[in-house]
């Protein structure tokens, strides 16, 4: 025992004092969660709008007044004609156009209908189909108040509630998709490469030709990324609550403990691709292209995985990442208790166990 | 497998690579208990190779190895208990502090410093003064010195020392065959790898190692003493010149480049007059030809040539 904890404190040294790794340790998930926080963002705000006006009545102004007061859009300025209008595009300072047709305010009053046109830019189809259907949405409010009055045979209205999420704010989304992704980061590719490390320096020569067990030399390397990782789920959820405003829903307990699962299976990988190479550039590479990239395209944090081909979606089965997203997003989000998660959980566990078990089955106990 | 010697080899070859290069080739030797014994050979002979067979590091394809009794297969875990392994590369962390690197390489042995502190002191003391430094800043030397103290913390039976004096400056390697005597009186077995033929005559029994096969296994003493005919040191003013000139004279049996001197040995009698009368004739001047006794290096040259 006294070995094993002399064994964890001198990789706490390694880690203490090599300041890139300190920096990847707790720079990484604190840049991240602010990146995607702040920058990466896919929520439109004050959108710059054009406005080409030929009707230049009540009706019109009223309608451009509201449109300018949400906060989606700002009416840059009016222009002329269609040429105009067109050169502006070209430019691509703005994304949107609305056009009213001459004697809108006629049309409404008389025959009850009017057509306003919306063109949007989509060289970005992402951005002018969420501008459009902020302008539509916009549009169809300033009608409501319109018909007030009036009664309209047969009339649906659809109420809308966004459950869980009701302003749709992108946090609720990638939180827990870069909890995922700094965590796959920190426990396969640290882990690997000191582990590698000691191999490419000659000292687990000198560790396997000890009494120490070489299964213990693994454990003790993974104990520090253990404990490291869950701080820095701690540091994630700190700043998700006090920076990003978005709080835990759920258990705070069960959270840590699902984390510790998922740390628990990325040391497993970590171990796998550290008993599988020679060379800290090689651990690195594989644990980014094999590790990472899955972690990005299959946990459903980016790309929605139901819109995979049927090939895609199966392969998203086996990438634990996708597993640990659910958890969370279930925990953070939605506020569900364990009963709501056992199955994910007891998939990520089978994971695990079959991983830690390849992992230190494949650990040699000789040099090659 | 009684316990006799210290080391035990029968027949361990050893190939790598899907080619199957030899690197080890059905070796055999034994190195007596508490016996300083060298392994001599050129970079690639295989000396490595050797030592990881016995340090249960790897495993061979044929043949028996035993280190204490023990058999380096089956009883690996036993052996890594009481070997001392020092392998060629520095291979400490180089992170840790002088201090922290021997009290963590204690606690892998399930030692404390201050438990075996007797033996390793008059090495330790030596880098004592800089035991807060980290063990990347040390000198080669200094380095050296480490690796030896981490390899003997837990009073090993059995010390491995894999070119220990590789990379050290001249000085450095003279204290640190010094130490190994000392720790040899210790009753130390000692196994020393080496591409210095001058560090051969320090040990006990040296074996010769080429190309994965050994070449001789004796003492130094008799390596030298078996060696056949007499040699002679010859030196003249152009170095190239006077190596081809030898080469064809009829009673030239060998000749070869060695630092300052050509080393030659001859078919019959040597008579100094017709040489130098020849060699002058060549071209050559300031001419000094001396008899000397043979060195290690001129021994495996001449196993190497035969």
């Amino acid at each position: 025992m006294k070995q094993f904890v002399n064994f964890v404190k001198k990789e706490f040294f390694h880690v203490m004092r090599d300041r890139k790794t300190l920096l990847i340790l707790f720079g990484m998930p604190v840049a991240q969660i602010l990146i995607f926080g702040f920058a990466l963002t896919n929520e439109v705000k004050n959108s710059r709008l054009i406005v080409f006006d030929q009707a230049k009545d009540p009706a019109s102004q009223e309608l451009i007044t509201k449109i300018e007061a949400s906060r989606y859009f700002e009416v840059e300025r009016s222009v002329a004609d269609q040429q105009q209008m067109e050169a502006v595009f070209r430019q691509g300072k703005i994304k949107m156009a609305l056009v009213f047709p001459a004697g809108f305010n006629a049309s409404l009053l008389h025959e009850h209908k009017a057509q306003v046109q919306v063109i949007a830019d989509a060289s970005d189809p992402n951005t002018a189909n969420m501008l459009t259907n902020y302008l539509s949405a916009i549009v169809l409010d300033y009608q409501s108040t319109l018909s007030k009055d009036l009664v309209v045979p047969y009339r649906i209205v659809p109420e809308v509630r966004m459950l869980y999420n009701p302003q749709l704010k992108g946090a609720p989304n990638f939180v827990p998709g870069v909890m995922a992704l700094v965590l796959m980061l920190v426990c396969v590719m640290m882990t690997a490469i000191s582990i590698v490390k000691e191999k490419e320096t000659g000292t687990m020569e000198v560790l396997l030709v000890s009494p120490f067990k070489p299964i213990l030399v693994i454990i003790s390397k993974a104990v520090p990324y253990l404990i490291l990782s869950v701080v820095n789920v701690a540091s994630i959820l700190l700043l998700s609550v006090f920076v990003l405003e978005l709080p835990v829903n759920g258990s705070v307990l069960l959270l840590f403990g699902e984390s510790i699962l998922f740390i628990i299976t990325c040391l497993s990988v970590g171990i796998f691709i550290s008993v599988k190479t020679d060379s800290q550039q090689v651990a690195m590479l594989i644990s980014l292209m094999g590790m990472l990239l899955p972690t990005v395209l299959f946990s459903g944090f980016m790309f929605p995985i139901e819109n995979m081909p049927y090939p895609l979606q199966l392969f998203s089965n086996i990438v634990p990442a996708k597993w640990f997203y659910l958890i969370v997003k279930s925990i953070m989000i939605k506020g569900l208790g364990f009963g709501a998660i056992w199955k994910e959980t007891l998939i990520l566990t089978g994971i695990t166990v079959v991983l830690l078990g390849i992992s230190l089955k494949s650990f040699k106990i000789r040099l090659s | 497998m009684e316990n006799l010697y210290a080391i035990e080899l029968r027949n361990i070859t050893k190939t790598y690579g899907r080619e199957k290069q030899v690197a080890v080739d059905a070796v055999s030797f034994h190195v007596n208990k508490g016996e300083l014994f060298g392994l001599i050979g050129p970079d690639g002979a295989g000396k490595t190779s050797i030592f990881r067979i016995l340090t249960t590091l790897l495993l061979a394809e044929q043949g028996e190895a035993w280190v204490e009794g023990l058999e380096v297969k089956k009883d690996y875990r036993e052996i890594r208990k009481i070997v001392g392994y020092m392998p060629g590369k520095f291979s400490l962390y180089p992170d840790l502090t002088v201090a922290e690197n021997l009290d963590f390489f204690a606690t892998v042995f399930d030692t404390t410093v201050a438990e075996n502190y007797e033996l390793i002191k008059e090495i330790y003391v030596q880098i004592e003064p800089f035991k807060t430094r980290r063990a990347g800043k040390l000198s080669g030397g200094m380095k050296q010195k480490l690796a030896l103290c981490c390899a003997l913390i837990h009073k090993p039976r059995v010390l491995f020392l894999d070119e220990p004096t590789t990379g050290v400056d001249p000085v450095s390697r003279k204290e640190f065959w010094e130490m190994l005597k000392k720790l040899k009186m210790q009753g130390i077995s000692i196994i020393v790898s080496t591409p210095y033929m001058d560090e051969a005559s320090l040990c006990d029994r040296i074996a010769l190692i080429q190309h994965g096969r050994i070449l001789s296994v004796d003492t130094p003493e008799n390596m030298t003493g078996n060696y056949p005919g007499q040699l002679y040191a010859v030196k003249a003013d152009q170095m190239y010149l006077l190596l081809k000139s030898l080469r064809k004279y009829p009673e030239v049996l060998d000749c070869y480049a060695f630092g300052a001197h050509a080393h030659v040995s001859f078919k019959n009698a040597f008579e100094a007059a017709p040489l130098k009368a020849y060699l002058r004739g060549e071209g050559l001047s300031e001419i000094e030809m001396k008899p000397i006794p043979a060195s290690i290096e001129d021994y495996f040259i001449k196993l190497l040539k035969t």
